[in-house]
């Protein structure tokens, strides 16, 4: 294992504007990223790592959401790679969304934000790449959410992206997901905190927003992770360790994350469906990319059939693509917490793609 | 005979694979061959292999694998889109040969298909001996833990070949570390064909 101390920073940029899918003009912009480790001088070992529904631009590092996977001899390599995460448009954690000051009327903009989706957030992270001067990605990666972005990538920029790693996710949300993230979103606007959506200022709707995170853990988990973790053991003698456990990460959820957001972000994820661009096969057509994708076998809420319906679609038209079902017990959690598994294969992916991305440039230049 | 990962058949195909061509392995392991070809052929290469622990270290080799059962598998990809499609060791093993071969010839313009010879003198031997299931070095298993549900000999392939119009474009047949000239159907062990759909 490598000890080399990790370069990181920490920045923000400002764009002038965005176009939305709604028509409307989001100007200006801005988009909190980091990145770790060293862009090369060819620029050409640059991955964009995509975060999940309420995760942010902080992945690597103390506390980073995928600090098992990024860094000095991980998966993604910070000796060999240089990383970029962005906070998603719609966030809370930097970049530009409904928490946001509205600069024409002086004062955020909850519920009037324009209505975001999964490609307007591409679009602001391909403001940022070209920003950073990164001709071409060597791959963009990401699970849940983050693999839907993945997926956007691949199909809006095919020349700009050598690879993508979409872990546990879908080309279309079914009417689970959605009903979930229904459920979310009417116990935030239930909450007589919320006001729709004005409460900037003053209290937060923090009883709906915890009981929203609350169902989100839930699906998130497996059966199996649920009794192992908890089973029906008793915290104090009139509540469970597993009620004690969703109220904890309830209320620790709300100290770090906007209501608003949550609802733009999973309104976001749910009207995603790639399909309606096209039939799939179609879609991958322009698509020069390599692929890997992984499921979990214990994934309820993104279920494996929903990633081999990619799968399909790209080897209907002899993509390049891997994919594996692993064995997991954690649920949609997974591809948080499986860390050994993910490494062995995205380090291999990474490496042949690194490999063949050199060659095909010296070819290139012959 | 020079032996790629020490199997036989690997060294043949990786001889009978033009460089730089599209090829589909169906039931690769862990990616062993499809490596080899990449590495020695510079070829553009596809597995597909069901177990999950064979698949995961595959793609840590930075093979393109597919996991899935090969005999649905092959039925997804588009006509032609392989130059070579292999079959290693595997065909005795699946659920119906033939939609596996023809699946073949469909996807990819010639098809590669090693498979042990049922023919072979020990395997008749054993049965003739013993009165019971042959079990030999080349066929180890007990009936009831056999993998194998189909069992052919090198003249079982050729009568098929004919029947489908298939010509076999090359025959390669192996003893040990030798390959046999005489009286295959008595003396391969394994057998190496070599096949393309007629047109």
């Amino acid at each position: 294992m490598a000890t080399t101390q990790m370069v990181t920073e920490s920045a923000s940029a400002t764009f002038e504007k965005i176009e939305l899918d709604s028509g409307v003009t989001l100007a200006p912009v801005e988009v909190a990223y980091e990145t770790y480790g060293e862009l090369n001088a060819a620029r050409s070992n640059a991955i964009l790592v995509l975060h999940a529904f309420s995760g942010d631009a902080h992945a690597a590092g103390e506390g980073g959401w995928w600090t098992n996977m990024i860094g000095p001899g991980k998966a993604f390599d910070t000796d060999q790679y240089f990383v970029i995460c962005s906070n998603v448009l719609g966030g809370c954690r930097g970049t530009t969304g409904p928490g946001s000051i509205n600069p024409e009327r002086g004062c955020p903009w909850a519920m009037t934000f324009p209505a975001i989706t999964i490609s307007d957030m591409v679009r602001l992270q391909k403001l940022l790449i070209d920003h950073l001067r990164i001709p071409r990605l060597l791959s963009v990666s990401g699970g849940s959410m983050g693999g839907m972005q993945a997926l956007e990538w691949a199909v809006a920029y095919p020349d700009r992206v050598a690879s993508a790693i979409p872990i546990a996710c879908t080309a279309r949300h079914s009417a689970q997901q959605i009903a979930f993230n229904e459920v979310g979103r009417q116990a935030i606007m239930a909450d007589p905190d919320w006001c729709g959506g004005n409460y900037y200022g003053g209290k937060p709707p923090a009883n709906g927003l915890a009981v929203a995170r609350m169902v989100g853990h839930i699906t998130y988990m497996s059966d199996q992770s649920m009794r192992e973790k908890f089973g029906r053991r008793l915290r104090t003698p009139d509540q469970f360790e597993v009620e004690s456990y969703l109220k904890y990460r309830g209320y620790k959820f709300v100290d770090r994350f906007d209501a608003n957001s949550y609802i733009y972000i999973t309104k976001a994820m749910d009207d995603f469906d790639l399909t309606q661009r096209g039939a799939l096969p179609t879609l991958f057509e322009r698509a020069r990319t390599r692929f890997l994708l992984i499921s979990f076998s214990s994934d309820w809420l993104y279920p494996s059939y929903q990633s081999l319906e990619i799968v399909s679609a790209l080897r209907s038209r002899n993509a390049d693509v891997a994919y594996c079902n692993l064995e997991a017990r954690y649920g949609h959690d997974s591809f948080l917490v499986e860390v050994e598994e993910q490494t062995e294969l995205v380090r291999g992916f990474l490496t042949s793609t690194f490999k063949e991305e050199a060659r095909q440039g010296i070819k290139s230049r012959a | 005979m020079r032996e790629v990962y020490g199997r036989r058949d690997f060294a043949i195909i990786g001889e009978l694979v033009e460089p730089q061509t599209r090829v589909l392995d169906l039931g690769c392991g862990e990616g062993e061959l499809l490596a080899w070809l990449k590495e020695h052929k510079d070829v553009d290469g596809r597995g597909v292999e069901l177990t999950g622990p064979r698949v995961q270290k595959a793609i840590a080799r930075g093979v393109s694998v597919y996991q899935g059962d090969l005999e649905s598998a092959v039925e997804d990809y588009p006509d032609r889109a392989f130059d070579y499609v292999i079959l290693s060791q595997t065909l005795q093993e699946t659920r119906d040969p033939l939609r596996v071969l023809r699946g073949m010839l469909r996807v990819g313009r010639r098809a590669i298909v090693a498979f042990p010879n049922f023919g072979h003198y020990t395997v008749r031997l054993s049965t003739l001996r013993s009165g019971r299931a042959p079990k030999t070095e080349l066929f180890p298993y007990d009936w009831w833990d056999s993998p194998n549900i189909h069992f052919f000999t090198v003249l079982d392939f050729e009568a098929l070949a004919q029947k489908e119009h298939w010509r076999v474009e090359r025959r390669i047949f192996l003893h040990g570390q030798r390959q046999v000239k005489m009286f295959p159907n008595l003396l391969a062990e394994i057998a190496v064909f070599l096949v393309t759909a007629s047109s």
